[in-house]
């Protein structure tokens, strides 16, 4: 713990020397010369040299007080993951221990084995990959086609359609999830389907609207020029404007294989049979009933819930530019 | 833009947005509507439901039953909807005020900038019930992380989410330990989109503001409160906005840190949130009876609330935010 510690005050130390190291490189004419003095650090009968100096150390005092900052929320957004991974990673009988251990000092790696049994992690993964590929698939259809509507064919009420779209991002899914549940499982008896949990996410205004923005961008004169050379509008869309839009066609597609895989509420509504659960649910369930027998299994919980979130930090490392490029946009997740 | 013939063209318009047009139909117009009949139908039962669109209404049951008895004394509504709202107005000024401080403090460093950008994104992708899940164990009364950091303090350990289910004070020291555990999920969950949108406004920043404060020799703190804020209060209205409707939302993260605590209904305890009322009492209640005009009517309060909210936004975005 204390050799941790001082690792990151060594580090921080390094990179605040390394940041002044670079800026020296200048001459000291050049420095004199770029120098803005501010009020709190310039005193009559000061020498410039003198000012500078005095003025470095506030900027050093500034800079320590940042990283310290910056240093301390960040450990804090870490340790949930941290605490995950070391508790799954204990035995049993390091987590009943009367005084906590901060690491696990026996490595315990039993926990993942029967964190999986128990979660039916097989079975869930390929439900909601399944899931999500379908809407995502879904939802790549109608996207495109309503945002080529809303971007280059000219039609009257266009523009009210498309506000009418925008209208329904305000109200809170909420009111659509009761009367969608009585849709879907009361008259369609789609309890514990697949194409329940499918069907009604393969549309979303937000994604038109990011895409209509996307294709408003592309030159007309692309679009003339297939005209003249006789291209259907149809093809037009698949071979000219598609390309172009590709990255933001793979923001939606991860934000939406992302959706599927952080679902809770519309899986806790319309599935009751384990074999369709989706991980997300599947993961509240199956660790449910935890503290009713008194025992402790917070090893195979947290050894579920990295299981859970491995996956997404996967695809945030290798994919994290489309995602926030999405992100930066809106606020909408999933 | 597709030139010739207008009626043509509309069909054609229509044709390519058809598939978004009939799941909107059927996903989120007609059951916007149809919640909001149902709220003022008592007794409505969907389990009676046959295939078709006569829907099990209960003839005798019109009127303003459902919100009479969700106001009513003995129903959970009422604590539910104080629950949220003091959700609201605790995690949602923190989390702006810290995200702005990260904001500034991550723009004006140059190393480990993108890296510690990379940390603070981090509780954006993941799943929000695992992260819940850590939280409750590290809220563990007897093997908890932050029991054990008070220990060492010197302090003695608290029962942060432990459940008092026979407190008879409407907010027992209970409900106040399990709000700490709660808003700090909340905000550490909700930090990673804050401090992005900030930052990368704060980058679009002309520098030249910042030159002429150092000139004039105005001190940091002014710099920040007269200068950045006012730049940025575009930016800091839309999340406060954004903030208040997500949190009035706020449902996954109470299910993950409480589970089956959350459960105990009719408890003062009870740290049950607007939309978590509404999916409880959208099958009926425990009891079997028919309960989803009380969810419908809880719904249609949540979207009056959440419409008062776009309400304000719309309003003031047309007069530009700039202090």
């Amino acid at each position: 713990m204390t050799m941790f510690i001082l690792t990151i005050i060594a580090v921080v130390i390094g990179v605040i020397y390394f940041n002044f190291k670079v800026k020296s490189n200048e001459s000291v004419d050049e420095r004199l010369f770029n120098h803005v003095p501010s009020k709190k650090t310039a005193y009559i009968g000061d020498s410039a040299e003198e000012t500078m100096r005095r003025e470095r150390v506030m900027k050093i005092f500034k800079y320590v007080m940042c990283y310290a900052f910056l240093g301390i929320l960040a450990i804090f957004m870490l340790i949930p993951f941290y605490w995950m991974i070391s508790t799954s990673l204990k035995t049993e009988a390091e987590i009943e221990r009367a005084i906590p251990t901060f690491y696990p000092h026996e490595l315990a790696l039993s926990n993942y084995p029967k964190a999986i049994a128990r979660l039916n992690a097989g079975r869930l993964f390929f439900n909601t990959v399944w899931v999500g590929v379908w809407s995502t698939l879904g939802t790549l259809i109608t996207t495109v086609l309503a945002a080529f509507a809303f971007s280059r064919i000219q039609f009257k009420g266009r523009e009210l359609v498309f506000n009418i779209f925008l209208t329904t991002m305000m109200i809170p899914g909420e009111m659509m999830t009761i009367s969608n549940y009585i849709t879907v499982v009361g008259y369609l008896k789609g309890a514990n389907t697949y194409w329940a949990l499918i069907v009604p996410f393969v549309i979303s205004v937000y994604y038109i609207y990011l895409l209509r923005q996307n294709f408003k961008q592309i030159p007309n004169e692309l679009y003339y020029a297939a005209k003249v050379d006789g291209t259907s509008d149809f093809k037009y869309l698949l071979k000219v404007m598609v390309p172009i839009a590709m990255p933001t066609l793979i923001t939606i597609t991860i934000l939406k294989m992302m959706g599927s895989w952080n679902s809770y509420m519309w899986p806790m509504m319309v599935t009751q049979d384990p074999n369709k659960y989706l991980i997300t649910y599947g993961l509240r369930q199956a660790f449910k009933s935890d503290n009713v027998d008194g025992r402790t299994i917070q090893g195979l919980q947290m050894a579920g819930s990295a299981i859970v979130t491995a996956p997404l930090l996967v695809v945030f490392i290798f994919l994290r530019k489309y995602i926030m490029r999405g992100v930066s946009r809106s606020g909408i997740k999933g | 833009m597709v030139e010739g013939n207008k009626t043509r063209n509309f069909w054609r318009g229509m044709l390519y947005l058809s598939p978004a047009i009939i799941l909107l139909l059927v996903f989120t117009f007609y059951p916007v509507i149809q919640t909001f009949v149902i709220s003022f139908n008592y007794g409505y039962n969907y389990a009676l439901t046959r295939f078709g669109f006569f829907a099990p209404y209960n003839p005798e049951g019109w009127g303003f039953a459902n919100y009479a008895k969700i106001f009513s004394e003995g129903n959970p509504f009422v604590q539910c909807l104080l629950n949220t709202i003091i959700i609201v107005f605790v995690s949602v000024p923190i989390s702006i005020m810290l995200s702005l401080l990260i904001a500034v403090a991550l723009n004006s460093i140059k190393p480990l900038q993108k890296f510690l950008q990379t940390i603070f994104f981090l509780p954006y992708v993941t799943n929000t019930i695992a992260i819940g899940m850590v939280f409750s164990v590290m809220f563990e009364s007897e093997q908890g992380l932050m029991n054990t950091f008070l220990n060492l303090m010197g302090q003695s350990s608290v029962n942060w989410l432990g459940g008092n289910p026979d407190a008879s004070i409407l907010f027992d020291s209970q409900f106040f330990t399990s709000l700490i555990v709660l808003t700090t999920y909340i905000v550490w969950n909700s930090l990673p989109f804050k401090v992005i949108i900030l930052l990368s406004s704060l980058q679009s920043v002309d520098r030249q503001y910042y030159q002429a404060a150092q000139i004039d020799g105005t001190t940091k703190f002014r710099t920040f409160t007269k200068i950045t804020v006012p730049l940025l209060s575009p930016q800091i209205f839309y999340l406060l906005i954004t903030s208040f409707i997500g949190a009035f939302k706020e449902y996954t993260s109470v299910v993950a840190i409480f589970g089956d605590r959350a459960e105990s209904v009719g408890s003062h305890n009870n740290m049950g949130t607007v939309v978590w009322y509404i999916y409880e009492y959208l099958k009926g209640n425990r009891s079997g009876a028919a309960t989803t005009g009380y969810a419908a009517a809880g719904a249609v309060v949540l979207f009056f609330i959440i419409l008062f909210f776009t309400g304000i936004n719309k309003i003031i975005e047309k007069k530009k935010v700039h202090f």
